[in-house]
């Protein structure tokens, strides 16, 4: 499979990267260059293969179920939160008008 | 009493327990080590005040007979991947500028904790996606090693390179680095130093910038290999806020280091020896076979038949995981924002990620969403899972044989600035340690010796999952056989 410049600037929007016309012409080639090189994987035969989903069997937790379980990814830290917006106003993330 | 910052990690850490010298005198030395590297540009931040302030704080529990953590006194830099409170964590990116974490990852905490203290944030390839720190927003690190007779800059390897070159041009003891497909351990034979990759999941990842998380896993880079397990001692240790993270305890690994290897059996896999392999790191390798003979060990032919396929399968779920993780810098929460004239929500997320991304993380994401979208998912992404679903049964069925295996760890030394500028070719050089990091393994690379242009050459070593003083002990009997001790003679 290979891509044209119209899929890469399909793909640049779906990944919200701004890409020029010119950049996107680059771009076509590199890309084509590594999709040609994992196109290998299609010699393997995985005919009845499970895809991976962990690599190193684990139990998924769940944590105690009351506020703020884990102090140091619980609730009460807006100002933290905040201190490295670009923009933070009233105690929220700024952001242009989204609603006209 | 030779030069201070020549000290190893263990060496530093029982002076300052007896009294030979202080945490102070250490940090100082090391401060000043950073402050007359710039030319080496191993460092982002140094944070010179950090690591006094935690050495005096060792040697004032010293005076009052407290007692002293497993790395008191031993000033250490940081891959600049590691949330740091208070102290810039950019991952090498545009998009991370001036952003102060307001927390502290848990294997940084941990090391604090120890009584390290921190010399400084240590440059890396953005985001870690590179193999020669080339992909640096802050400029490339340049290693300390040059090649015999010649005064060309040489990549000090990735993506953990200013880890790596700190390590080797004695700016700092010991170092943190992240490893993905290959970040602790090529950068560590690239410059004559030693690394190592733990379990996946013996390592916390909360606080390290994530880029791929099923295969990241953070390990030490240091000058041999007690160092390095004392150090992931402290690094290591379950943590409620990682998913992923292993519940064990932590084995002794530094006290139970054992270079007897009789009795253990050493896997030669044939689909290692590359057509043209170069003719130094062949000899590296058959060396090393020889070193772990004298060691007692057997050394028994073994086979892990899709190692063809790791890198293409790599290729594919690295950036396929990155695209989903890099998708949080939107210029809304933190890091830089671009909102040119009049342009929307939209357009501000365009802008911004299009002015903070260099061109190895827009190339991956743009990968990583191609073989996550619509119509091919299954052809690529579910496809590369099932191969490595194989790749790791390759492992596993080895293991059934023996007990480490041993390759070369990068199939050249190091490479000048600028040579490779073919994203594939760089992806070549990760040939031999992307397979065990897609199985979740084990693995570190010592240094074996230098080859004919008087750079150094590493060994890997891959063990079973939980076994990392099985490797540890292999490469402790390759260390003591080799007896590297070149270092790059100051240039900088």
């Amino acid at each position: 499979m290979s891509v044209d410049t119209a899929t890469v600037a399909k793909i640049a929007s779906l990944a919200r990267i701004k890409v020029s016309e010119a950049e996107v012409a680059a771009m076509v080639p590199e890309l084509n260059g590594i999709l040609d090189f994992v196109e290998q994987l299609s010699q393997v035969d995985t005919d009845g293969v499970e895809p991976m989903t962990a690599v190193i069997p684990n139990v998924l937790r769940l944590r105690a179920d009351v506020v703020n379980a884990i102090p140091e990814t619980g609730g009460d830290k807006r100002d933290a939160v905040l201190a490295n917006a670009p923009a933070a106003e009233h105690g929220f993330f700024g952001v242009p008008k989204v609603i006209e | 009493m030779s030069e201070m910052t020549d000290k190893t990690l263990c060496e530093i850490r029982d002076g300052v327990a007896k009294g030979e010298f202080t945490a102070v005198e250490v940090a100082t030395s090391f401060n000043a080590a950073v402050a007359e590297a710039g030319a080496l540009n191993a460092f982002i931040v140094a944070t010179p005040e950090a690591a006094l302030d935690a050495a005096q704080k060792v040697d004032a529990a010293r005076a009052a007979g407290q007692p002293l953590g497993k790395l008191a006194g031993v000033p250490i830099g940081m891959k600049d991947l590691f949330a740091t409170r208070d102290v810039q964590t950019s991952a090498a990116s545009k998009i991370l500028a001036g952003f102060k974490p307001q927390y502290e990852s848990t294997v940084s905490q941990k090391l604090w904790d120890a009584g390290a203290g921190l010399l400084g944030k240590l440059n890396l390839d953005q985001f870690a996606m590179g193999s020669s720190n080339e992909s640096s927003a802050f400029g490339p690190v340049v290693s300390p090693w040059r090649r015999a007779g010649e005064d060309k800059a040489l990549t000090p390897g990735g993506s953990s390179g200013g880890s790596s070159a700190a390590v080797a041009a004695r700016l700092c003891p010991a170092a943190t680095g992240t490893d993905t497909g290959g970040s602790i351990r090529q950068p560590a034979a690239f410059t004559g130093t030693t690394g190592i990759k733990p379990t996946y999941g013996r390592c916390s990842r909360w606080g390290i910038v994530a880029f791929a998380s099923s295969l990241d896993q953070a390990g030490p880079m240091a000058r041999n290999v007690a160092d390095c397990a004392v150090m992931l001692e402290a690094m290591a240790g379950f943590d409620e806020k990682d998913a992923t993270s292993l519940d064990l305890p932590v084995p002794e690994w530094a006290a139970n280091l054992n270079a007897d290897l009789r009795g253990k059996k050493v896997g030669i896999p044939k689909e290692y020896r590359l057509d043209g392999l170069n003719a130094d790191v062949a000899k590296a390798w058959e060396q090393g076979i020889a070193w772990l003979k004298d060691a007692g060990a057997e050394v028994v032919d073994i086979s892990l038949p899709h190692t063809q396929y790791a890198l293409a399968t790599y290729y594919i779920i690295a950036p396929a995981e990155a695209s989903s993780n890099l998708a949080r810098y939107d210029g809304v929460r933190y890091g830089l924002r671009e909102l040119p004239d009049g342009a929307n929500l939209q357009e501000m997320y365009a802008a911004t990620r299009a002015a903070g991304f260099g061109d190895e993380v827009k190339r991956r994401i743009l990968i990583g969403t191609y073989v996550l979208s619509a119509g091919y998912y299954d052809a690529y992404y579910t496809k590369a899972q099932k191969v490595r679903a194989l790749i790791a049964r390759d492992f596993e069925e080895a293991f059934k044989q023996v007990d480490v295996i041993l390759t070369p760890t990068a199939p050249t030394s190091a490479y000048a600035l600028g040579e490779k500028s073919n994203p594939i070719d760089m992806y070549l050089g990760d040939v031999f340690s992307v397979p065990p990091s897609l199985a979740g393994l084990p693995a570190m690379s010592v240094p074996a010796g230098l080859d004919a242009g008087g750079l150094p050459l590493g060994l890997q070593i891959v063990g079973r999952p939980f076994d990392e003083q099985g490797v540890l002990n292999a490469g402790l009997a390759i260390e003591q056989r080799a007896q590297f001790a070149a270092k790059p003679e100051k240039w900088w």
